[in-house]
Order: C-alpha cells, then structure tokens, then sequence
C-alpha cells in the first residue's frame, strides 16, 4: 500500500486480531452482551463508535500539546461527550425505533473503555494521522466482535438476520421451522452473548498460541 | 505361542501396545478398560489412595439409577394412558402399573433419550480426548445418565443432542475435563434446555406422552405436575395421595418422580460411600426448615388464601420432598463430588442451602416450578468459597490454640523457649 506504510497499516490491522479491544485486552464487554441480541443493533454500535474514536483521537490529538495534564481527563470526557451527544441525535433523528432498542447503551459509548483507553494510550502521544488509524483500527477490531456475536445470536436466537427471517416462519412453520427446528431462547438473552465472546476468544488463541499467558 | 491360543483380553493388550502413541490411543483405551482391567497400573491421581478406581465409582452410581430408570420407563406409560382413560379407581401395580403396554411406551420415548445422550456425550468427550491426547475420562458415564432422567419425556432428541454438546464443552471441557468442571455438567446441560426451549421445559402440557400433541383438539390431555397444579392456587385438584406421591405414580420429568426408589438409591450410595450423607443429610434439613418457615407465615395469617403463594406457601413442609426434583436432586446432583464442597463442614453448610433455596426459589418464583437445578448449580458455584472460608476458619483455631499451648520443659527451659518462639 502506497498510502499507508508498514507501520501505519500495523495500527488498522493489529486490533482487528492479535491486539483486539474485546478478545484480547477484555475491554468494551458491557456493550458487547447488551447489545449484540440483534445484528443491526450491533452494526449500528460499531459504525458509531468507529465515528465517535476516529474523530475523537484525531481531536485529542491535535489537542495534546496544550491540555494541562492534570484536567486531561476532563477534556477528553468533553470530547467523547460532544461526539456521542451528536451521534445520539442523528440516531433519534434518522433512526428511531434502534435508537431505542440501544436505548442507555449510545450514552454509554462515553464511558467505554476501549475510548478512554486508546485517548490515554495513543492520541496524547501521537500525531494526528497516526492517531486516527489507531482509532479506526481499534474500533473496526470492535465492530468485528460485535458483528460475530450479532451474527449468531440473531441467527440461532431470532431465526432473522437484520429482521428477515432467513430460516422461514416460525409461527406458520415453514423453511427449516417445518423439519421441528426452534429458535434457541438462550440466545437472546445477555449470557450468551458471553458464552459466544468466549468461543471466540477460545478458538483465536488456540489458532495463535502467542496469546495464551502463562500462569 | 501362536496365536490361536491367546485369549481375547491378551489380544487386546497386545492391540493397545500396537496402537499406544496413535491418535486413536484414547478412544481404543477407554473401550479397553470398561471391559478388562487395563494390564499397567495408575502412575498418579487421587484415586490411588482408594481401593476402586473412578470408572468403579461411576458404575457403582449408574447402578444406584437403573431402579429409578425401570421404574420412569413404566411411568411413562402410566401417565400416558391414565391421562387418556383415567386413573383406575382401585389400583393395582401388576395390572395397572407393570404392563407391558406401559413399559413399550418407555422403551419407545426413554430409551432414545438415553442413546441420544450417551451417543452424543462420548461422542464429544472423544474427540476432546484425541486432540488434546488425554485419556478419556469417566466422567461422563454418570452424566449420561442422569440427563435422560431429568428432562421431560417427550423432549425432542434434536433439542438433547444440542443441549448435551453444549453442556459437555461449556459446563466440563473448557475448564479441563472431568475432576475440574465447576458446574455439574447434567445440570448445565438442563438450565440450557430450559433457557434455550422454555415451552418443552414447562407448563402442563410436556410432562406426560403426547400430551403437547393433543393440545387443543377434542383428544386434549392434561399433565400438570402437582407443583403445577400447588403454583395455581389449585392445590384441591390434583387426586394424588401421598402414597402416590411417595411411590412416583405422577407426572414429571422422566425419573425424578419416584422418591421411593430415589431413596433406595441414595442409602445404596451412602453404604458403599460413593456419596456424601452430610449432603444429603443437611439438603433435607434445608428444605424441611424452608417448608417450616413458609407453614408457619401461612399459620400466622400473614399470607391468606388470596395471595398467588398461599398453593405453595401451605403445602406440607415434608411434602416437598415428594414432588418435584428436589429428591433426584439431592441424591444424585448435589452429592457430585467434583462440583459439591470437600471439606466436612462445608459440606453441612453446602448442602443445607441447597435444600433451603430450592424450596425458596419454588414457592417464590412461579416461572421456576423447578429451583433445585438452579440452586445446586448456584452452591456449586459458591462450594470453593464455602470451602475457602472452613479451611481458613480451621487454621485459625488451630493457631489459636497453639498459642494457648503451654510447652513443658524437658532439658533446660532455653529449649523449650526457642521451640515456643519457633512455632509461635
């Protein structure tokens, strides 16, 4: 790649396996069982704290040569606030009816970890290119958990995918729903999305073996 | 020596030396020794300082419930026909009860549930033993069992096959296989069930053959359980006597229904000392205190016939112990040796919950006719911290009384100091 050197291109690429916000550095887990029952829930949560990282490590950024360190807490929690506010409003704009089956949860993307955490780590001694594709890879590294777990636990769970029902009717019994399948009501509810980060989790440190710690 | 003349348990020594260090060395073993005793002996483990190895243990539970699974497969049938004909009037076992009319239903609707079980379980525990080169564990020998006989009888097998996959990885493989399970892996595989399928787990219809069939045509059957019927505030409907209750001549999951033979089963456990009595001993008392409590706010009047508790509130006390799973479950689940608390103390303390919270959580919580599954699943989760804490307590007062301890002088009294600063 011409426009990213090796090491930029490190920054997208790591988070989304070897250094995942979620898998590995356990960090944004609340979100990830509240909200991964339906995958356009999960789909809108991701796109919305990939806006509200990228963005936000590019501000704190720009920012970190004048903020006093004592108050720097403050300022970044102002940032992530004004962001989050603005994508809250869009949602309840434009998307209702999720943004209130997100109900608390956008909010809350102001007290994720993973925000805080990449604005502590990255952008207050980084520049702002570099700061912006940690703050994109990290959130991509995100979006793709959630989107797994969205995937599946909508799919054994709801029997649909983004509301459609690809498995057929379950109450006129057709499609799979006629050979006696039912929906799997363990799915829906926040265990499992827990029991599902953890198959994950299982299968990408037995595939690495770097990443299992020692004990 | 030819061939010809060894017999077919040196052979088969022979095969396991041929096949030690292949991939298939574990699958092969664990066929070998439930038939031989293998030809090499335990190099480590706890089971050495016993007598009977871990598969004896299991047999010797599995023979505990082959009573309680003869007996389910003729109430099965039982249930099914007196729900289509009426209970008889006057009862009798040899007509009405040990038919073969009831015991082919059995056969029909149990058996399947305990092949699927057994067939899928192994299945799993194989191919966990062949990647990660262990030997299979007989861990699961019991579970297999135990499953088929806590899930209603006309559970789909599609929905057990799940459930048992999910149950052996979740609840026992990812923590390491047998001996390092934190949950009981039978129960774990129920709370899926229940969770994943609610409408095959509860309600009236799912506890009797055909009942969920016949829903709503002119051929409806009832199965409500005497919970069920307790949970309703219908306590006056249900004929069941208590013999019926004691005996098991009512409607529940597959094998839980017979206290009698349940009871049989566990004083066979505690005589060959395969099962803990303080378990079940102290799960008893907790369920009977918890019965007391209840009878007694309802005699105090603070819970009148209105209240959607009075059906459960005023059921006997003892009664408890008759319906439901509660026996089954103190018998067979609590008393799991792996999942249940080690120490002697903890033991009373974990086993004495138990008792006391499943009787809580089915006189408080309609949508849970059934708590015990739920409230040994939750003492296993708390059985190291109850143990954790005897443990500590006991090095306390021990300590304790070394302090105490006076130390006599024998050679010269600068001895006797130094030895007391030591331990001290």
């Amino acid at each position: 790649m011409a426009l990213l050197t090796k090491k930029d291109a490190s920054l997208i690429l790591d988070p989304l396996a070897d250094n995942n916000p979620i898998t590995i550095q356990v960090l944004g887990i609340c979100s990830a069982l509240a909200i991964t029952a339906e995958l356009k829930a999960s789909v809108v949560m991701a796109i919305s704290v990939l806006f509200v990282l990228g963005i936000g490590n590019v501000v704190i950024s720009l920012l970190r040569n004048i903020i006093p360190s004592k108050i720097r807490i403050i300022v970044q929690l102002i940032v992530v606030a004004t962001l989050v506010i603005i994508v809250d409003q869009v949602l309840k704009a434009f998307a209702y009816e999720l943004s209130k089956t997100l109900s608390v949860f956008v909010g809350l993307i102001i007290t994720n970890c993973i925000i805080m955490g990449r604005f502590e780590a990255f952008a207050l001694g980084n520049g702002p290119w570099k700061s912006f594709l940690d703050g994109i890879g990290n959130a991509l590294g995100y979006g793709i958990i959630l989107i797994i777990v969205g995937f599946f636990r909508e799919l054994l769970g709801s029997g649909t995918l983004f509301g459609f029902p690809v498995l057929g009717n379950p109450i006129s019994k057709t499609g799979l729903y006629a050979t006696g399948y039912e929906n799997n009501g363990f799915m829906i509810i926040p265990p499992a999305a827990l029991i599902v980060v953890g198959i994950i989790i299982w299968i990408q440190r037995s595939k690495n073996k770097a990443l299992i710690e020692d004990n | 020596m030819s061939d010809r003349r060894l017999t077919f348990k040196k052979r088969l020594h022979i095969l396991k030396h041929h096949y030690r260090d292949k991939k298939m060395a574990p699958m092969f073993n664990a066929f070998h020794t439930f038939l031989f005793a293998p030809d090499d002996t335990t190099h480590s483990g706890s089971h050495v300082r016993v007598a009977d190895d871990l598969k004896r243990t299991m047999n010797t539970v599995i023979m505990a419930l082959i009573p309680v699974l003869l007996f389910s497969m003729f109430n099965a049938g039982y249930q099914h026909y007196s729900a289509i004909n009426g209970f008889p009037t006057d009862f009798l076992v040899m007509e009405h009860f040990l038919t073969w009319d009831n015991f082919w239903i059995g056969i029909v609707k149990v058996l399947p549930l305990v092949i699927v079980s057994y067939g899928v379980g192994l299945l799993v525990e194989f191919i966990f033993a062949i990647i990660k080169g262990h030997e299979v564990e007989e861990g699961y020998l019991v579970t297999g069992m135990l499953v088929p006989l806590i899930v209603p009888i006309d559970t789909p097998l599609w929905m057990l096959a799940v459930s048992v996959v999910f149950g052996v990885v979740i609840g026992k493989e990812v923590f390491g296989g047998t001996g390092m399970n934190i949950l009981n892996p039978a129960l774990t595989i129920r709370a899926f069930l229940f969770f994943a399928y609610p409408t095959w787990m509860s309600g009236d219809k799912v506890w009797v053959h055909e009942a969920v069939e016949r829903a709503g045509t002119a051929d409806a059957i009832s199965g409500e359980t005497v919970l069920g019927y307790l949970a309703q505030n219908k306590g006056a409907e249900f004929t069941y006597s208590i013999s019926d209750m004691f005996f098991g001549f009512i409607p529940g999951s597959v094998g839980e229904t017979s206290t009698f033979l349940i009871l049989l089963g566990g004083l066979f456990l505690i005589f060959s000392k395969i099962a803990s009595w303080r378990i079940m001993l102290s799960a008893v008392i907790g369920s009977l205190v918890m019965g007391l409590i209840f009878n007694m706010v309802v005699d105090a009047g603070i819970i009148t016939e209105t209240s959607t508790f009075y059906g459960l509130m005023s059921f006997e006390y003892w009664q408890h112990l008759l319906v439901g799973g509660l026996a089954f479950g103190i018998v067979y689940m609590a008393t799991d040796p792996v999942t249940g608390s080690q120490t002697n103390r903890g033991k009373w303390i974990y086993g004495f919950l138990i008792g006391f919270i499943s009787v809580m959580i089915r006189v408080f919580n309609p949508a849970y006719p059934e708590g015990v599954f739920l409230a040994i699943l939750l003492m296993n989760v708390f059985a190291p911290t109850i143990d954790h804490y005897v443990i500590k307590g006991n090095i306390k007062k021990r300590l304790k009384r070394l302090k105490n301890a006076t130390i006599l002088p024998k050679d010269s009294d600068s001895k006797a100091e130094e030895i007391k600063a030591e331990t001290v």
